[in-house]
């Protein structure tokens, strides 16, 4: 995993450990584009030794019922994701701005879901 | 029988899907990983699926009222018309996938040329399964290239399968009276010229992972006739076939 060993103490050094568990197979985010004119999804993650195995993975993991027309496999350090303590910053903001949302407009049925 | 040439053509299709998918399962829970797990009981299932299509045209063709199941549950060992390689035990993770290999790339090629068969159900069956096939043998093979140029264990323990499993890869390819009649009927490719493209294809792979074919080219054979199959069947349809054998007719 990518995320930074989180650390109490900042300014002690931590002791070298021995990476827990050596020779796993890095992890794998798997993204799956259901029907043509979607886009692909995040379905889970799975584990391969490099990103053609990943891909032939994750047909038996996540598309055995015919789920799938395209897989995106990316490994999961190389994903760069928002601080968890930034939530407050990123988000926040919008939720007093109704304007934002565009919630106040009928949708005809025959739109189906948007 | 009208046709029995035909039927042990068959026999030998099917049971070579419902050993190896047998064996194939064995792997269910217990693979080295969760993904492969999964791949195994994947592939276990999509010959169980052939296995049907297989049996169940069998059954017709000979006639007596039976059906996929009866063939599949209520035959004994010297009725089984498998490859003997099929049958052998799983032994490790590295033997399976070459025992995999070895015959994924004889199977696809097979049903390839089944496609064109001149009995359509032959050519519809074929047909459908050699999508899963090539998936089968392009997955097989990319793990024995990475196991056999892995690291020097895997590599020694990928060559010792290659070793012990070449001998029984030859029974793929020995011609009888019975694939002549099928090669003749235009049913079925004669074997023997299937040989030459499958030891081209699986030079390459093997070449590729770095491991030596042996030059020994004996061939253990019994198993596609009927004759003599190892000790291991009877093992494996004790457990298979325990349920239709202890409970007649038990369905769920």
């Amino acid at each position: 995993m990518s995320s930074p060993t989180p650390s109490a103490y900042p300014d002690t050094p931590q002791p070298d450990r021995e990476p827990r568990r050596t020779g796993e197979w890095p992890l794998w985010e798997v993204f799956i584009r259901g029907q043509h004119g979607l886009s692909h999804r995040h379905v889970g993650s799975l584990h391969a030794p490099d990103a053609e195995m990943a891909i032939k993975n994750a047909r038996d993991v996540y598309t055995r019922r015919n789920e799938g027309v395209s897989i995106w496999v990316i490994e999961a350090e190389r994903v760069t994701a928002s601080s968890p303590g930034d939530k407050e910053a990123l988000y926040d903001p919008s939720n007093s701005k109704v304007y934002r949302h565009p919630t106040f407009f009928d949708i005809p049925d025959e739109i189906g879901h948007m | 029988m009208a046709d029995d040439a035909l039927f042990q053509f068959l026999l030998r299709m099917g049971d070579n899907t419902l050993v190896l998918g047998h064996r194939v399962s064995e792997w269910c829970g217990k693979a080295p990983v969760l993904e492969e797990d999964i791949a195994l009981a994947n592939t276990a299932l999509d010959l169980i699926g052939q296995t049907q299509m297989w049996l169940g045209y069998a059954a017709e063709v000979q006639g007596e009222g039976k059906t996929a199941d009866d063939l599949a549950f209520l035959r004994d060992a010297w009725d089984f018309r498998n490859l003997l390689m099929l049958e052998r035990p799983n032994l490790e993770f590295g033997h399976t996938m070459m025992r995999q290999y070895l015959f994924d790339a004889f199977h696809h090629q097979l049903l390839q040329r089944l496609t064109q068969s001149s009995d359509n159900r032959v050519a519809e069956i074929a047909a459908k399964a050699v999508k899963e096939a090539a998936y089968h043998l392009d997955r097989s093979a990319e793990t024995v290239v990475a196991l056999g140029d892995g690291t020097a264990e895997s590599h020694r323990r990928m060559q010792d399968a290659l070793d012990l499993l070449w001998s029984f890869s030859g029974e793929m390819f020995v011609t009888d009276e019975v694939d002549t009649s099928m090669a003749e009927a235009g049913i079925a490719p004669d074997l023997a010229a299937l040989r030459g493209d499958w030891l081209k294809s699986v030079t390459t792979t093997l070449h590729g992972a770095t491991l030596k074919i042996p030059e020994n080219d004996f061939a253990h054979t019994g198993g596609k006739t009927g004759r003599q199959h190892t000790e291991h069947l009877g093992h494996l349809l004790a457990q298979m076939q325990f349920l239709q054998r202890a409970y007649p007719g038990a369905s769920w």
